[in-house]
This record gives structure tokens, sequence and C-alpha cells, in this order.
């Protein structure tokens, strides 16, 4: 047990923060940007298709290549603070899969509410704040929060960067032993923790569809 | 380091060392099929376990899926990295730490991790399967397991191409863990080829042949998806519904 020294502990804990800090971030900066990218997707017609095919172009790039790539990427072409690097990784990826997350909740709007909105003298963008964003994300929720789980188990990618979030802490203190009992704790304690936030949130989002189904 | 992005000299040089990529290629090639395999075999045994009687099989079921769908792969995967040889030196009472190779590692790693998922996805197929089927197959003198193999799993993987698709797509993008282990797959050898000689071409290059694998893949998920919207499950009565649908195809 000698390796879960106060340092030690400390360090690795500083190292989940990092995580919880550039998750959070990510995720407020891609749920923003994925809206306007789904909103440009789904509305964007007429002369301003080309904006909407660009849209579909940016998905489809980031759906299907990985995203340690685009950590990587940035990690190469933008220089700046570690944080600032990672959100930024982290935000143009996940915008896409928010973006179309946030589309799927469009299409789950009747039509009739926009109408109605129009015929009640509501300009475009009155709609969508007033009306169809919010009866949107109340129905993405869970799939919003699974997202969430998966922007924070992808974090610990950026340990390929040398970003000082939980994994590279943890691999740091797990570097000063050389037997398997303090390889085989420190990993039972990357793996609790891990587990407990993620686990938390899936229960939260179970907890939220039990009741929405209830209702 | 944008400014390099349309030198030919460059361009040409990434051109010049392509066999790497490609090398970097067939390995990712290969943990995808391998791995993809893995999760779907590994996937329906735990998704049939979580919708029959037997509570300790639940119990298995559901303490895998929780465990592999909350923890990151990445983690997982450095832990076999890891552990691994010296679990299985003190295992196997070897003299020194039993090494495994990129591939074995990336096929466990990625198999593993996505098998959580499928077993969802495998579940969720079966629930949609009518009570009924079970019942009728059981009343004609199939056992339970006959009934799965003959009967439920047939009309499940039909529900679930969608999903299962998808995570084969997911599974490819999640072969790029292994660069984090000097793993030797597409992603390592691209970011090996651009640390060494400091073109961003080398990602790029990376990014198309991703791309060629998963965009396929993407689009076949949304024609299956297209397709089962196209055909609601529940109005498919066999020999009814069925027959104009063939011709339609034809």
């Amino acid at each position: 047990m000698d390796i879960f020294t106060p340092d030690n502990v400390g360090f690795m804990l500083g190292g989940f923060g990092k995580t919880l800090i550039v998750s959070f971030f990510a995720i407020i900066f891609s749920i923003l940007i994925g809206t306007v990218l789904a909103m440009v997707k789904q509305y964007c017609k007429g002369k301003l298709k080309i904006f909407s095919l660009l849209v579909s172009a940016y998905i489809e790039l980031f759906r299907c290549t990985p995203n340690l790539l685009w950590i990587l990427f940035i990690y190469f072409t933008v220089k700046g603070n570690d944080v600032v690097i990672s959100v930024l990784a982290f935000t143009i990826f996940t915008s896409a899969v928010m973006a179309e997350i946030i589309r799927g909740g469009f299409n789950s709007i009747p039509k009739s509410q926009f109408e109605a909105a129009q015929s009640q003298g509501f300009g475009f963008f009155q709609t969508m704040w007033l009306i169809i964003l919010p009866q949107t994300f109340k129905t993405i929720i869970p799939a919003l929060f699974s997202q969430c789980t998966t922007v924070i188990k992808d974090s610990s990618y950026l340990a390929g960067i040398n970003v000082a979030e939980f994994m590279y802490t943890s691999r740091v203190v797990m570097a000063k032993t050389t037997g398997l009992e303090g390889v085989l704790l420190v990993y039972g304690f990357v793996f609790l923790l891990y587990f407990a936030l993620n686990f938390g949130i899936s229960l939260l989002v179970r907890t939220y569809q039990r009741r929405i189904a209830a209702a | 380091m944008l400014d390099g992005l349309l030198d030919p000299m460059r361009w040409s040089m990434t051109f010049a060392e392509m066999d790497t990529l490609w090398e970097g290629f067939g390995l990712t090639l290969q943990v995808v099929v391998a791995g993809l395999a893995l999760s779907i075999v590994l996937g329906t045994i735990l998704g049939v376990f979580s919708t029959t009687r037997n509570v300790v099989l639940r119990g298995i079921s559901r303490v895998y899926v929780e465990f592999y769908q909350n923890t990151p792969l990445p983690v997982q995967v450095f832990f076999m990295y890891m552990a691994g040889p010296k679990l299985l030196q003190a295992l196997l009472g070897t003299a020194d730490p039993v090494r495994t190779s990129a591939f074995a590692l990336g096929t466990l790693g990625v198999g593993l991790y996505h098998a959580a998922y499928i077993s969802e996805v495998i579940r969720t197929g079966i629930e949609a399967v009518p009570k009924g089927q079970m019942e009728a197959a059981l009343s004609q003198g199939f056992t339970r397991v006959q009934a799965y193999i003959y009967i439920i799993l047939p009309q499940t993987f039909k529900i679930i191409l969608p999903p299962l698709c998808n995570q084969a797509l997911n599974l490819v993008k999640n072969t790029s863990v292994l660069a984090m282990i000097a793993g030797g797959d597409l992603m390592y050898n691209a970011d090996n080829f651009v640390s060494t000689y400091g073109y961003l071409q080398g990602y790029i290059m990376a990014c198309v042949l991703y791309f060629i694998i998963c965009f396929p893949l993407a689009l076949l998920v949304q024609w299956l998806e297209k397709r089962s919207k196209l055909r609601p499950r529940a109005k498919d009565i066999p020999g009814i519904t069925d027959a104009p649908e063939l011709a339609k195809e034809a």
C-alpha cells in the first residue's frame, strides 16, 4: 500500500480534476456548436442549401475518423496551453456527434409546432429559441448524457499527447512501482474513479428515463 | 505549421513513405476483423445471458456490461499492456513475463470493449421479438438453446443490423487506441511519420485511409435505418408483406 502516499494520491486526483475540467468545457462548447450545426443542417434550404451540405460533410468527416487522430492533429498544428488544446480538439469532433443527436431531436418535433408558431407571428429564431429547442433538449437528454460519459472516457486519449489528465498522472505514479501488486492497485483506483463517475451519470439518466416513462 | 500543406515536395515525400502507412492500415484491418468477430460472438452470448431467467447469468452479463461501458478503453488496453504479461507469467508459471503481440492486444481490447455494447444491442433486439415466438418454439419441442439458435436470434439480427453496423464503425475508430502503446497500427505509423518529418501530410493520409473504411459503413447504417423505417417490423406478416418486398428488390 506504500504507493498511495498523500503526494501520489494528490497528484492522481489533480489529473482527475483536469479530466473533469476538459470534459466539462468540451461538452458545453460541443452542445453550443452542435446546436448551430444541427440547425444549419436541418433548416438551411433553398439558396442556403450549400451550408447544409457543408455541415453534412463536416459531420461525416468527424464521424468516420478516430478521435485520437484529431487530438494529435490539433496538438501538432495549434500551440498553446494544454487544457485549451484538449478542449479545442474534443470540441471539434464532439460537436459533430452532438449535432447528429440534436438533429434527431428536431426530427421528433411535430411540424405543426413550427406552423403554429409562425401563425402566431414568431420569427425563425424566436420559434427556435422559445418553442423548438426547449422541446428538443427535453427529448434528447438521455442521448446527451450518454455522450457526456463518452467524452469523459475518451478524454483519456489525451494521455497520448502528454496532457496531465487522470490516465497520464496515474501512469506516472505507476512508473514508480515495479511489482505487479503496485500496478494492480493503481489500476484498481483508476478503474474505480472512472467507473464511479460514469456509472453515476448513467444511473441519473436511467432514473430520468423511468420518470419520463411513468409520467 | 499549415504553410507546408501545399508544398509538392512534402506530398511526394509522403507518397514515397506510404508503404509504412499501408502496413499500419493492414494491421488496423486485421484488428478490426478479429475484434469484430470476438465482440459479436461474446456480445451475443452476453446478450442472450441478459435475457434468460437465470439470475447468475443475468448478473454476469450486467456486471460485464457496466464495467466495460463505464471505464475508458485506453485505460483497459493499458492495463492489459502493463499487467497482462506479468499476470500471464504468474498464471502460467513461466520464467519471464509473457509478451503479447500488438494484434492480440488490439483484438482483445476493442473486442472486449465493444462486446459490452453489442450485448446491449442484442438484448434490445431479443426483447423486440414477440414472446410468443419462444413459447411457440418450446411447444414444438425445441429446447431453450435450440429456440434461441433457430428461432429467436435469426429474427434478432435482422432488427439490430443498423445499430450493429454503427458499433462496427466505432470499433474501427477505436482501434487507434493501439497507437498509444506503440502498436504499429495506422494511427501509430502516421504519427511516427509526422514526428519524423514534421509534415502534417501523414495525418491527412491517415484521415483519408480511416475514412475509406468508415464511410461505407456509415452509408450502410443510413441505408439500413431508412430500410427498417420503410418496412416497420410490426406489420411484417410472412408470406404476405414479404412477397411484394422481394419483388421490389429483385
